[in-house]
């Protein structure tokens, strides 16, 4: 069965009514843009979605959260992606979250993210490009703990979260899932440098260069030299919610467009008048609802332990890529010059889709894997 | 639930005692369809007791009404009959436009004699039926056909031309839309069905690329159809096509899924050597399993009553697009191989026959450009659509 079941109707609802109010472009993203916000994100939001419970969405009920899954996580994501509303929900309450649970760390930084207080983030490239695997930042046993060493790139939130989770190499060599191991590195540990970088959407996303930078054993999250495992988790609960997100981003930009259809005349007709945009707008709208119907079923299968989950959330985020990167192209050319200012909302559509497409691997990546694992 | 599972392990035992081995193998192509009718040429003895055994419980129909001939099964116990046929891998009993379109229609828009008289008929696959929508003149543009029903009474006199009329050379009754009224585009048009033996009945093959021949032109010269075989309001007959065109669409979109895993598409292309070739069947996989997804959604979302009524022109564009898309794929693995129009290994030309096949998928039904006119008008309500 994959309709929703009334609570999670409920929990869309509710989430859809208050970012609509809340969440807004004019509210968050232009407003923490245009003042230069170092975080890119307003911790009063990080605080409301607290009181509602949606920062421990996925914080299991026995450590304080509320033990909904990545179905609900999608739902969420969804309303975000529609208003382009910045926050940590994604990094903190759905990655993290995923590679914390059940251990020593998640205890640690739960409660702070179920306050609505804790921001987290997930240091994994190295490169330009998302290649988990690739990872070749080195941790030395060094004493009683490791001795990290390395660099990392499109670490969202980094400059704002509290802790990091880093990806690094304590066995094996670079393309091998093996021999990684997660560790959770505190923003103040010595010899971590942090360069906060603004990217396209305005979003930030920090470079880190750690130098010898101690770290207890500890701080290990899940088991020496096996961290791909919990990376893998948490990888699939971030592709599934990134693809959720694209999806509210192409809805949210096409709901725009199709108004402005709906109201611009050129040669003395409404433009959605013309055959061949209504085309357009019509393949997109079916583009649109496969995408949807993807994630959720990504999500459907990684809340029942179905092995599929994997190469679902795959192409979940291919697909989303695809469809959000056609909506937002459609968007801003229907749009004509307007679509071009930077007073209109719909060039922020845009610039978010293709963050958001590069977050956790972009369409080239996840089509590589879906082509992998269904040959 | 214990209900079900007693309805689970019966159906089980069923199945197992009267589904026959030969039907617990893959069909080889479009040929090992059973269609029924007077006079269908079975395969094989196993073939026809299969369709028989079936209809006379009126599983080929598991859903409908048992006073219609249909096996008055709920919802829950419907999926489990699919799913213990699927388990044994048993073949469709009966491949019908009189299940999949025009009964749909019957139960909704025919009278209480009508859906006695023609659907247990249907249901045991004794009456092959064809549909007679498009003219020469009105194809994707239905309402302006021509083909004209004068009443006489106590009979229609039906004057005209069909085209694309599929199997109407095997047929052996056809439901056909006929104008009665020339006042409105749309209200003028009637819904009846009648025997292709009727006197004035003629009816050609049209040769297609693809070598094949379903499709035909159908003649009518002076036929008279009785009065009782029209179904809903004279005039009206619009209402009846659109909803079995929903039901048509339906029935096309998941043919984009007859084939549609991305492993069965990855075997039927065996090694691939090339990586352009590589990254698009990667890329043609997202879509195919996301589509995948849709459908299964699509489906609960009519068993829900939640789907909207263009829906079924949104899948049917999408599942046909993406069909045509499988198949370009196909003969670009398959090289030369894949060229073989009669060969010994190519069985009978099946990759280059069913590539031109399915760029009807597109047209027929309805074309793309059609389809997305209705979104365009009934979802997204853009003007002037």
């Amino acid at each position: 069965m994959t309709l929703l079941t009334d609570d999670q109707r409920q929990l869309a609802d509710m989430t859809r009514s208050f970012l609509a109010e809340e969440g807004t472009i004019k509210k968050q993203l232009r407003h923490w843009r245009d003042t230069g916000c170092k975080d890119g994100f307003g911790h009063g939001l990080w605080k409301q979605m607290a009181e509602l419970g949606l920062t421990g969405l996925a914080i299991p009920e026995e450590e304080g959260g509320l033990g909904l899954g990545a179905t609900e996580a999608t739902l969420v994501m969804e309303e975000i992606g529609r208003n382009l509303t910045p926050s940590p929900f994604l990094t903190t309450a759905l990655v993290a979250v995923e590679a914390l649970k059940g251990t020593e760390q998640g205890k640690r930084w739960f409660p702070g993210i179920i306050a609505g207080e804790t921001v987290a983030a997930i240091a994994v490239d190295e490169g330009p490009h998302h290649r988990p695997r690739a990872i070749a930042l080195e941790a030395k046993r060094s004493g009683n703990g490791f001795s990290l060493s390395g660099t990392k790139q499109f670490v969202v939130h980094g400059a704002s979260a509290d802790v990091i989770l880093v990806a690094a190499r304590t066995a094996g060599s670079a393309g091998e899932a093996e021999g990684l191991t997660l560790f959770a590195v505190p923003r103040d540990a010595a010899g971590l440098e942090i360069e906060n970088v603004t990217l396209a959407d305005a979003s930030k996303a920090a470079r880190l260069t750690l130098s010898n930078v101690a770290i207890d054993a500890d701080a290990v999250v899940g088991e020496v030299d096996h961290g791909f495992e919990p990376l893998r988790r948490a990888m699939r609960a971030g592709r599934t919610g990134a693809a959720a997100e694209l999806v509210g981003v192409a809805a949210g930009a096409s709901a725009m467009t199709l108004d402005y259809l709906k109201q611009r005349k050129q040669f003395g007709k409404l433009i959605g008048e013309f055959q061949v945009l209504q085309h357009r707008a019509a393949h997109l709208f079916g583009e649109i609802e496969i995408a949807r119907a993807a994630t959720l079923k990504a999500a459907e299968l990684l809340d029942k332990g179905d092995e599929r989950a994997g190469v679902m959330s795959h192409v979940a985020k291919a697909k989303a890529g695809r469809v959000s990167a056609l909506a937002v192209q459609e968007g801003v050319q229907m749009h004509g010059g307007i679509g071009m200012t930077d007073e209109h909302d719909i060039g922020l559509y845009m610039k978010r889709e293709k963050v958001l497409d590069a977050l956790f691997g972009d369409v080239n990546y996840h089509a590589r894997m879906v082509g992998m694992l269904t040959a | 639930m214990a209900d079900l599972d007693t309805f689970r392990a019966e159906t089980r035992s069923w199945l197992e005692a009267n589904c026959p081995p030969e039907m617990r193998t893959p069909m080889r192509s479009e040929d090992d369809a059973c269609w029924g009718g007077r006079h269908f040429t079975f395969q094989s003895e196993a073939q026809k007791r299969w369709m028989t055994v079936m209809g006379e419980k009126g599983w080929t129909v598991p859903d409908w009404p048992a006073a219609y001939g249909g096996g008055g099964l709920s919802p829950a116990e419907t999926k489990i009959l699919r799913e213990e046929m699927k388990a044994i891998g048993a073949r469709n009993p009966l491949s019908s436009f009189g299940i999949s379109m025009l009964g749909p229609a019957l139960l909704k828009y025919g009278t209480e004699e009508q859906k006695k008289r023609f659907l247990p008929e249907i249901a045991r696959g004794e009456i092959r039926w064809c549909q007679g929508y498009s003219e020469p003149g009105a194809g994707s543009d239905l309402a302006g056909l021509q083909t004209k029903a004068e009443d006489k009474g106590d009979h229609y006199l039906v004057n005209g031309q069909k085209v694309w009329t599929s199997y109407a050379d095997k047929a052996d009754w056809i439901f056909c839309l006929v104008r009665t009224s020339t006042e409105s585009k749309h209200g003028g048009i009637s819904f009846l069905l009648f025997d292709m033996e009727s006197e004035g009945v003629s009816t050609k093959p049209i040769l297609l690329i693809s070598g094949y021949s379903p499709f035909c032109e159908t003649f009518f010269d002076n036929v008279r159809v009785p009065k009782d075989q029209l179904v809903g309001e004279v005039n009206r007959g619009w209402d009846v096509a659109k909803y079995l065109l929903g039901h048509e669409r339906e029935m096309i979109s998941g043919m984009g899924l007859g084939s549609g895993s991305a492993k069965t598409l990855a075997q039927s292309l065996g090694e691939i050597d090339d990586a352009i070739l590589a990254a698009e069947v990667a890329l043609f996989d997202v879509d195919a399993l996301a589509f995948a997804a849709m459908s299964e959604h699509f489906i609960d979302q009519l068993k829900a009553g939640e789907a909207h009524p263009a829906m079924p022109s949104m899948m049917k564009y999408a599942g046909t697009e993406l069909n045509k898309k499988r198949h370009e794929l196909i003969m670009a693995a398959g090289g030369s191989d894949a060229l073989e129009w009669e060969s010994e290994r190519s069985r009978g030309g099946k990759a280059p026959r069913e590539w031109l096949r399915t760029k009807a998928n597109s047209i027929e039904g309805g074309t793309s450009e059609v389809q997305l006119g209705i979104v365009a008008k009934h979802i997204l309500q853009l003007p002037g659509a």
